[in-house]
């Protein structure tokens, strides 16, 4: 097949997996999740476990080694098998703490230490490194099998040259694909999806490359069977050692690595999904591996001997001349990469990002790192990230070669994220475990591992001198890195393995042995390893009343949106009982929040940012107390009273407010009532006064109409008052008709502002509107609508005491409702204030008399609700600013 | 020890005692699983001639169909609704200490 050929293929499979995920990520952001979150996108999202190592190099494997390959397999059944020891565990703990990926969970149990996070990052960057570079070697494998050699169109680049092109054009892709949105429990639907698309590519081109193998070129499966006992693969013995060692790697690796933590914990939707996965995935690696052996016979029998064992998947059915088959196989082979990397370079650049970007950031700038905007810098620091992790996998497939068999290299990779194992499962099993522990134990494990395993991959000389292989290093024969502690006769994978795990472990038991965890430690340790006992809450360190929730509104929207951040602290303060936009301060509603932000910047960086805000992480007595005292039954005890004491206080709480608003509410009416019966009383007053000179008579003309005008604009002042209060009553009443029809809101904001602008006409406003956005068409009643906007639009020309005045329209869309916020650049309405704009007849002060009795903010809310929208004052925008929020298409109430 | 109002009591209604027992069922399974996935070890040494790739895969992929089936049966039955007793469940290991 011609090079460009197979290049404009691939690149319409990655456009194809773009729309897949683009449509996904639409429905999941109308709220259609549906199938999004069905078992079987869950399960088929796991197969991202079978890269192009088990696409093309389990084949190469079979043939080398026989039946060994299958331990790469079986040991992700046991762990899945058995999720109800493990796996459970975790997905519980990962939703319950919003873990974002492996590093923020370890670094959360051992009491949010960043140490512990950097390790586990760069444990998990470097063992990715081979693992990336498999793909890339793979990939460039393919295609230079598959091109074909004369120069049809563009002539193949050499391997080196399409290795470059391949990494770059994944990292492009990943970067497009996986670093649009940032909070990280948002989950990524569009790339799930396209994962559980790649996932079916995958399986039926294996199956049908198997088919093809056992039904056509061999007589059906006796045959087969007759054709494996006669090849080559049947010499294979099982060596014991081996096969135990692989199982456990690849169950370690199962869990441990970071992309199989991602889709596993983070990106899980709901727990129940891993109960169908636990059988669902093995059945799914059961129906990968069970051609692997036919296809290594079949190719082993048919093709020279020269021919790359790692390949026969491509080359047997090119070799028999099925094309399109091989076309199948390729696309498939190419799937196994792109999941992998795309998913891999994900987790590892959040990982890198939160632990390791974010935390040397706060310690450089920490006052910028509450007011600026982390956000961009989150996402920029992702993106180079994955550039960088795909450049580190080039630079291994170059540095090694490119010649090595993929299992080998496959297998590097599964024995170093094993180094994670030890920490996690004694950190969620065992409360003993310490951060001096875990951190010393993986320290070892990836120096040893690295010593043994990793560096030799390269080669002798490469980066250990080949006379440290033979004699050790200093001529110390027990250190050789192929033979430690003079264990000479083992397998280099299986020793590596071996003294790796062994000494990864002794360091960790003891090191928590001889350590006394800190209380954040503590606390922690047993929110994790108690996560399924429902009755002991966390308790965490937050002292009440020393932030102010506006900054911690302003800090919250810079790291999660304006939009979240808002509906995030509307839902807080309704919790508590509070309307508005900012619930108190209490340790409950921080340690949430705190949570929260740990989903966009992991664990330790949400916590340092809470501490910039809330005075240091203070551990209280109370605390220390509740740590020390481990009785399970006090706890419970004293948990149910503190549910209840918890609904008083609630209760109270909204008494309170409900009472401050009635006593606000009754002065106001007081002064409303003298304030209206003065105001009809001028009016009244000029009337009958001129009424009066009238009567008498004998008044030149010109006086006559003069008088005649003032009585005239008196009685039109009257009116307008009354039909004020008319209205607002008729609104009350809910007996209001309304007139619905579709309706441009552009237009509508328009008129808006060309009626408000008789108001105080002197002043000159800038306008900034958003237009594209505004074009939306709703079904509302227009002319209420639009008597809402000039309210709100006169309500800012008259009271925005800024020198250059300015007032922001933006609109947005989210679900079926459209929010028009009105932002304008004064001072803004006092906090004690805000309560109580709303009300009838309320008026800021005084001196600000502008005409109007106080019912305009009273009429529109009351106008809002006849449209099944509301309209709400939001904090913290720097002005004034006004959220009018109004449905889509309001139906007509069934009256 | 104060520990509210009334202890547990200490035998179960029949459901939460099947229950219970599906919980076991599904911590034994890994434990058959390395059981099967490694008996294919204590066959090794003696056959260095006789040709048998083929029965062991075939042994290997029939213990693993068995293992997919008991874990499909297991997981069915555990995902009828528990929410009753999942805390005591979870207190289980703790009322140890």
């Amino acid at each position: 097949m011609p090079f460009n050929i197979l290049v404009l293929s691939c690149l319409a499979y990655v456009i194809f997996l773009f729309l897949v995920a683009w449509a996904a990520e639409r429905r999941a952001d109308r709220g259609r999740l549906g199938w999004l979150q069905s078992p079987l996108i869950y399960t088929l999202s796991l197969s991202i476990y079978c890269t192009a190592w088990t696409f093309y190099g389990a084949v190469g494997y079979a043939a080398r080694s026989g039946l060994e390959y299958l331990t790469i397999y079986l040991g992700p059944t046991i762990v899945f098998i058995g999720w109800w020891w493990i796996l459970r565990k975790l997905v519980r703990i990962g939703r319950q703490q919003r873990v974002t990926s492996i590093a923020d969970l370890i670094s959360s149990r051992f009491g949010k230490s960043n140490l512990l996070g950097v390790i586990v990052t760069i444990i998990a960057v470097v063992a990715a490194t081979p693992y990336i570079a498999l793909q890339l070697q793979s990939v460039t494998l393919s295609f230079s099998v598959f091109a074909s050699p004369t120069d049809e169109g563009f002539a193949p680049p050499g391997t080196e040259a399409t290795a470059i092109w391949v990494a770059g054009g994944l990292a492009l892709f990943t970067i497009l694909f996986g670093t649009r949105n940032l909070d990280a429990k948002e989950q990524h639907h569009g790339i799930v999806t396209a994962i559980a698309v790649e996932a079916v590519v995958k399986l039926i081109a294996l199956i049908a490359v198997g088919i093809f193998v056992v039904w056509f070129m061999a007589d059906g499966p006796a045959d087969m069977i007759a054709r494996i006992d006669t090849s080559d693969i049947a010499d294979w013995n099982l060596q014991p050692g081996r096969w135990a060692g692989l199982l456990f790697a690849a169950g370690a690796a199962v869990i441990c690595l970071p992309r199989m933590f991602q889709v596993m914990v983070v990106e899980n939707a709901d727990e129940r999904h891993l109960a169908t996965a636990s059988w669902a995935f093995p059945l799914y690696l059961f129906a990968m591996s069970l051609f692997i052996v036919p296809i290594a016979v079949m190719g082993l029998e048919r093709l020279p001997s020269s021919a790359n064992p790692d390949m026969f998947v491509l080359t047997l059915p090119l070799a028999e001349g099925q094309g399109a088959l091989a076309m199948l196989a390729f696309l498939g082979g190419f799937s196994s990469a792109t999941s992998m990397v795309i998913v891999e370079s994900i987790a590892l650049a959040t990982m890198v990002s939160n632990h390791v970007v974010m935390p040397i950031w706060l310690r450089l700038r920490p006052s910028r790192a509450v007011s600026g905007d982390v956000r961009r810098l989150v996402l920029l620091s992702r993106r180079v990230s994955i550039g960088v992790v795909l450049a580190l996998g080039y630079a291994y497939y170059r540095m090694s070669g490119g010649s090595t068999a993929l299992a080998a290299i496959g297998l590097i990779a599964f024995a170093g994220v094993a180094q994670i194992l030890p920490a996690m499962v004694f950190g969620i099993f065992w409360r003993g475990a310490t951060r001096i522990g875990a951190a010393s134990g993986m320290t070892v494990g990836f120096i040893v591992w690295a010593y043994t395993l990793f560096l030799p991959s390269f080669g002798p000389d490469a980066v250990i001198p080949a006379m440290v292989f033979a004699d050790g290093p200093f001529g110390i024969s027990w250190l050789r890195p192929r033979a430690l502690f003079g264990v000479a006769t083992m397998d280099p994978l299986l020793h590596a393995l071996f003294w790796s795990m062994v000494l990864n472990t002794a360091a960790f038991l003891i090191g928590s042995l001889l350590t006394f965890p800190g209380p954040v430690e503590r606390m922690q340790g047993a929110a994790f390893v108690r996560v399924f006992d429902t009755t002991s809450g966390s308790p965490r360190g937050w002292e009440r009343g020393l932030a102010e929730p506006e900054d911690l509104l302003v800090m919250s929207q810079r790291i999660m949106g304006d939009d979240d951040a808002l509906t995030f602290f509307e839902t807080e303060a309704k919790k508590q009982g509070k309307a508005g936009y900012l619930p108190d301060p209490t340790p409950d509603f921080m340690a949430r929040l705190e949570r929260r932000l740990a989903g966009s910047v992991g664990a330790a960086t949400a916590h340092a940012m809470m501490s910039q805000l809330a005075g240091r992480a203070t551990v209280t007595v109370e605390d220390l107390m509740a740590v020390a005292s481990e009785s399970a039954q006090i706890m419970e005890y004293s948990a149910r009273l503190e549910s209840q004491q918890e609904e008083l206080t609630r209760t109270a709480r909204a008494l309170r407010e409900a009472n401050e608003k009635l006593t606000q509410l009754s002065i106001q009416k007081d002064a409303f009532l003298s304030q209206i019966s003065h105001e009809l009383r001028t009016p009244m007053t000029s009337i009958r006064a001129f009424s009066e000179i009238l009567t008498e008579g004998e008044l030149p003309p010109e006086l006559v109409t003069n008088y005649g005008r003032i009585i005239h604009d008196e009685a039109k002042r009257l009116t307008r008052l009354l039909d004020d209060l008319l209205d607002l009553s008729v609104l009350e009443n809910g007996s209001v008709q309304l007139n619905l029809g579709l309706a441009n809101l552009s237009q509508m904001i328009d008129r808006a502002l060309a009626s408000a602008s008789h108001t105080k006409p002197e002043r000159s406003f800038i306008i900034h509107r958003d237009l594209p956005m505004e074009n939306i068409f709703i079904r509302t009643d227009a002319d209420r609508l639009v008597q809402v906007f000039i309210n709100l639009i006169s309500n800012a020309r008259k009271y925005c005491d800024s020198e250059t005045p300015e007032l922001r329209i933006s609109v947005r869309q989210r679900g079926g409702r459209v929010a028009v916020d009105f932002i304008d650049n004064g001072s803004g309405i006092p906090k004690k204030s805000q309560a109580l704009i709303f009300e009838k007849f309320a008026r800021l002060t005084d001196q600000t008399r502008a005409g109007g009795a106080g019912l305009g903010l009273a009429i529109c809310r009351e106008v809002m609700a006849n449209l099944g929208g509301t309209i709400t004052y939001l904090p913290g925008q720097g002005g004034a600013a006004f959220r009018v929020a109004i449905p889509l298409r309001l139906e007509r109430k069934a009256a | 020890m104060a520990r509210g109002p009334r202890p547990p009591p200490l035998f179960l209604r029949p459901a939460s005692y099947r229950q219970r027992r599906r919980r076991d069922a599904a911590r034994l399974l890994p434990v058959v699983g390395i059981f099967l996935t490694m008996l294919p070890v204590l066959w090794a040494p003696q056959d260095t001639f006789s040709r048998d790739t083929a029965p062991d895969g075939i042994y290997l992929f029939v213990a693993w169909a068995v293992l997919i089936g008991l874990a499909m049966l297991i997981s069915r039955s555990l995902s009828a609704p528990d929410d009753d007793d999942d805390a005591a469940a979870g207190s289980d290991q703790d009322f140890g200490r």
